[in-house]
């Protein structure tokens, strides 16, 4: 498509911003996958429609907060991406245009406050647990509070499980076939410590050393998608840090800190080559625990005594659109002995999770959420398998929601012993 | 126009009605973004009577507009009047009734074609006009420019499937053309209702015919060192007497974009690729499929696969249905001209495209449904260096007026919408397009309908399509 942009005024993150839009031919194939457009049914709120409007915008034709509730309204879940004969590669264009449009932007005190917590306790653990606890004593005013923190609380589990902690390394059972350092992420930490419990076990059984660095914290893609690249570029250096360089990939059991974390050379696009290298050299290794299994040749468990069971499988957006992994956890559950699987129609329409979105914009959320559990429901399956810990959480609540809930678990769970 | 906005306001609320820059600019293209215009206003209609309410109001106040689906027209058909409205239709995407026992259904003009199809499924019945963009575009658009698609060789155009359109004319006025009964009496309104491209007014209701899903599929892909010897090929399944669903050829460039947009497994050592599929009951396609193989045998085919599944059937249809767009992963910008001729001269016009376009010094990417003659060649060409569009535009030309000359048509399936407008008067006389604009003068007497669409205003337009578009100069058109 054609534009006007003049990119020396965009930094070093312009060039990535103006190729989607030069690839985009504006055919609509994205329509139909995109969760808003098909809600909605408008074309500011498609992805074609959107790729415009930042056009016009990085041009300098209409004031960013102009379009800002569209932009706002993107989940970031890249099924345009997966949909387009054309290649744009959409994330390139929006996570780059948030940020540099997050500098103009002037938000509200109550907007300010509601990001300010997400990002002060989502990626911390403990005080995600703290939360937590308050978040149980306001449930039944929540409704009364501003609708994002309403939103937060509601989606608060009402217990957590018990605190886990991991030691520094985990040898391989039998011989040694490759060592890898595992990303145990924040909210997923707090919300379920038994998936990365089940990642080690699966890796060891399969002849890997497991590292899970003391020092490491939250990946930063939180704070990504969300256009707070300084935050997420503090966070993602500290783990360069206390990542090992010794170790064959960089295994995360979440797909969004996955998919944020082979992203990281755009968001360090713009500083210097030594930030800029150490991105590229960490990003290179991060792979989705699916991902690495698959590669490495996964031998599954003995499961001969275990009772048959139909499964379906749930594409979460960031590891089937942002990293295109769709074929590997297919193949690994259907190398379980007993079990079936289920494949849900539209599959590539998100839960609505994404992120932070199901708090930020909750009434698209809980709409994506109920089409999803219904897709779902329809499978007949006994249980549902997804590679995201926000999936996960939000498929579980709006089950609830609607009283008849699904058992949802991550795929790493069912290549462990059952 | 105040007060036409004003009354618009009491038809739809403001979450309906977008008046501001940031839900208007989305709306200044379809899919021939070569050609932008803001329209005044877009409205969402919810309902049939808004509808009506809409366009009383656009005759009264002789404000034209624009109804628009999936806007995926590759004519400019959906492009915007600056003066006027966008009636989006959209949320009028409702399957109103499917009648099994009939094979036929009443839908909404804002259904999606697959959509349609996947409804039908349950009942083994599908729609059969599959253009390219099914996924994506608007039964009410397929409508409008009478559609077609790989399978239209064996069932037809998007007309052989229409039996009735509850529509409203250019004034407000609700009209029933044709019913759901599959024979009719009087003429053919339906017909002339069928690829007007908006002249006439907005389907609200449409009733159309189901088929049978067919028993089983054969696919066949050939792959050629030659476009020529791969449309002789067509001509030879021809002629042995077979009727193929579809009949589809690729050249090099297309097989390369295909195959990076969806890894469909094309050959890419070949230099043209046959696309063959023998639908029906099985023991039709079985005794179809040993007449092909005999005859494709003949045509010094470099390969010859057959699709094993349904899946691998799938994969290659995904990759000739998102030919179109995966060019764009090889060019910055293309021009895909929608020529027809007979299908006996097909290897003379591919000959005469791969001469003008080196002559151009631009790329051309061939992709076709070699079947019925109609010809998809796509060119190719980078729209931020100075002139590139204007010699891109002539050629297109060229290719279309080489077209008639063979006794073709400007347009298979596309339509003439904004784009192909200055070649009517090549392919018509003056008297054929005086009785176009009498018919369209009595339907719609201030022209308010999709103005500036298919018909060549009173401005007499240049026969040259070199140099900017007769409607840039005339200002009713401008490119950003």
């Amino acid at each position: 498509m054609l534009h006007q942009i003049s990119d020396t005024d965009l930094g070093p993150s312009g060039a990535s911003m103006i190729k989607p839009i030069e690839a985009c031919v504006h055919c609509g194939f994205c329509l139909p996958t995109c969760p808003t457009y098909s809600t909605m049914g408008d074309e500011m709120n498609s992805p074609r429609g959107r790729i415009f409007l930042m056009k016009e915008t990085l041009e300098g034709k209409i004031e960013p907060s102009e379009i800002e509730p569209f932009i706002d309204n993107c989940l970031g879940c890249l099924a345009c991406v997966t949909s387009c004969p054309s290649g744009v590669e959409y994330g390139e264009l929006i996570s780059p245009y948030r940020a540099w449009a997050e500098k103009k932007r002037e938000r509200s005190l109550s907007e300010k406050l509601q990001r300010y917590a997400l990002l002060k306790t989502i990626p911390h653990p403990s005080r995600f647990r703290t939360a937590s606890k308050l978040a149980s004593v306001f449930k039944p005013v929540a409704k009364y509070l501003p609708k994002g923190f309403g939103a937060m609380i509601e989606l608060t589990p009402d217990q957590l499980p018990a605190k886990q902690a991991f030691n520094e390394k985990y040898p391989a059972h039998g011989d040694r076939r490759g060592r890898v350092a595992l990303l145990i992420g924040c909210a997923q930490q707090a919300l379920a410590p038994s998936i990365n419990a089940a990642a080690i076990r699966v890796l060891n059984r399969n002849g890997i050393e497991v590292v899970v660095p003391k020092s490491q914290g939250c990946c930063g893609s939180l704070a990504m998608h969300i256009g707070e690249s300084k935050q997420a570029r503090k966070a993602a250096l500290k783990n360069f840090d206390a990542f090992p360089a010794d170790v064959d990939a960089i295994i995360t059991t979440a797909a969004g800190c996955g998919s944020g974390m082979k992203e990281y050379p755009i968001l360090f696009a713009e500083r210097d080559e030594t930030d800029l290298n150490e991105a590229e050299a960490f990003s290179i290794k991060v792979m989705d625990i699916c991902e690495y299994l698959d590669q490495i040749g996964f031998i599954p468990p003995d499961a001969s005594d275990a009772p048959p069971i139909k499964v379906a499988y749930h594409d979460a957006c960031h590891l089937a659109h942002a990293q295109k992994i769709r074929s590997a956890p297919r193949r690994l559950l259907q190398s379980v002995p007993g079990i079936t699987l289920l494949e849900p129609a539209e599959w590539e329409i998100c839960c609505g999770s994404a992120g932070s979105y199901n708090i930020e914009h909750s009434d698209t959320a809980k709409e994506l959420g109920r089409r999803k559990v219904a897709n779902l429901q329809a499978t007949g399956a006994d249980l549902i398998a997804t590679g995201n810990i926000g999936c996960l959480s939000q498929i579980e609540f709006h089950s609830r929601v609607q009283q008849k809930p699904l058992r949802v678990v991550h795929t790493i769970e069912l290549l462990d012993e059952r | 126009m105040t007060s036409f906005i004003e009354k618009l306001r009491q038809i739809y609320p403001p979450e309906r009605l977008y008046e501001d820059e940031a839900r208007l600019i989305p709306y200044v293209s379809d899919g021939l973004t070569a050609f932008r215009e803001k329209p005044a206003a877009v409205v969402m209609p919810l309902n049939s009577e808004e509808i009506v309410e809409t366009l009383k109001l656009c005759h009264e106040h002789q404000v034209p507009f624009v109804a628009r689906g999936s806007g995926t027209s590759l004519s400019g058909g959906s492009l915007p009047i600056s003066e006027g409205i966008v009636i989006s239709l959209n949320r009028l995407n409702s399957i109103l009734e499917i009648d099994p026992d009939n094979r036929t259904a009443r839908v909404q003009p804002g259904v999606i074609n697959a959509h349609l199809s996947a409804a039908g499924a349950p009942h083994g019945l599908y729609f059969a006009p599959d253009p390219s963009s099914q996924s994506v575009c608007t039964i009410g658009g397929n409508l409008a420019f009478n559609s077609g698609g790989a399978h239209c060789l064996k069932y037809g155009m998007t007309s052989n499937h229409i039996l009735g359109i509850t529509a409203a004319l250019p004034d407000g006025e609700v009209v029933q053309l044709g019913n759901d009964s599959l024979e009719n009496a009087g003429p053919d309104c339906v017909g002339l209702f069928v690829g007007s491209e908006g002249l006439f007014g907005v389907a609200l209701e449409i009733q159309l015919r189901l088929l049978p899903i067919p028993e089983t599929y054969r696919t066949m892909l050939a792959s050629y060192d030659s476009l020529e010897a791969a449309g002789d090929a067509v001509a030879a399944v021809v002629a042995s007497g077979i009727l193929p669903g579809a009949m589809e050829i690729m050249d090099k460039l297309a097989i390369e974009a295909a195959e990076a947009a969806v890894n469909a497994g094309y050959p890419q050592d070949a230099e043209a690729l046959l696309i063959i599929e023998l639908d029906g009951e099985a023991s039709a396609v079985d005794a179809e499929f040993e007449a092909l193989t005999a005859s494709i045998e003949k045509t010094n085919a470099k390969e010859v696969r057959i699709a094993q599944d349904n899946d691998e059937r799938l994969l290659i249809w995904k990759g000739r249905k998102s030919a179109f767009s995966a060019v764009g992963r090889l060019s910055p910008d293309y021009l895909v001209q929608d020529g027809v001729v007979p299908r006996s001269k097909l290897g003379e016009a591919l000959k005469e495209i791969s001469r003008l376009g080196a002559e151009a010094g631009l790329r051309v990417a061939n992709v076709f449904h070699a079947g019925d003659g109609n010809l998809h060649p796509l060119i190719l060409f980078d729209g931020n260096e100075a002139g590139a569009l204007e010699c891109a535009e002539e050629l297109a030309g060229k290719i279309l007026r080489y077209c008639l000359k063979l006794g073709g048509s400007i347009t298979g399936e596309h339509g003439v919408g904004v784009e192909k407008l200055s070649f009517m008067p090549e392919m018509f006389s003056e008297a054929d397009l005086n009785a176009f604009k009498r018919i369209r003068k009595a339907i719609d007497p201030h022209e308010i309908s999709n103005r500036g669409k298919m018909l060549p205003g009173k401005e007499a337009p240049a026969l040259s399509h070199s140099g900017p578009h007769p409607l840039e100069k005339a200002g009713i058109i401008s490119r950003m």
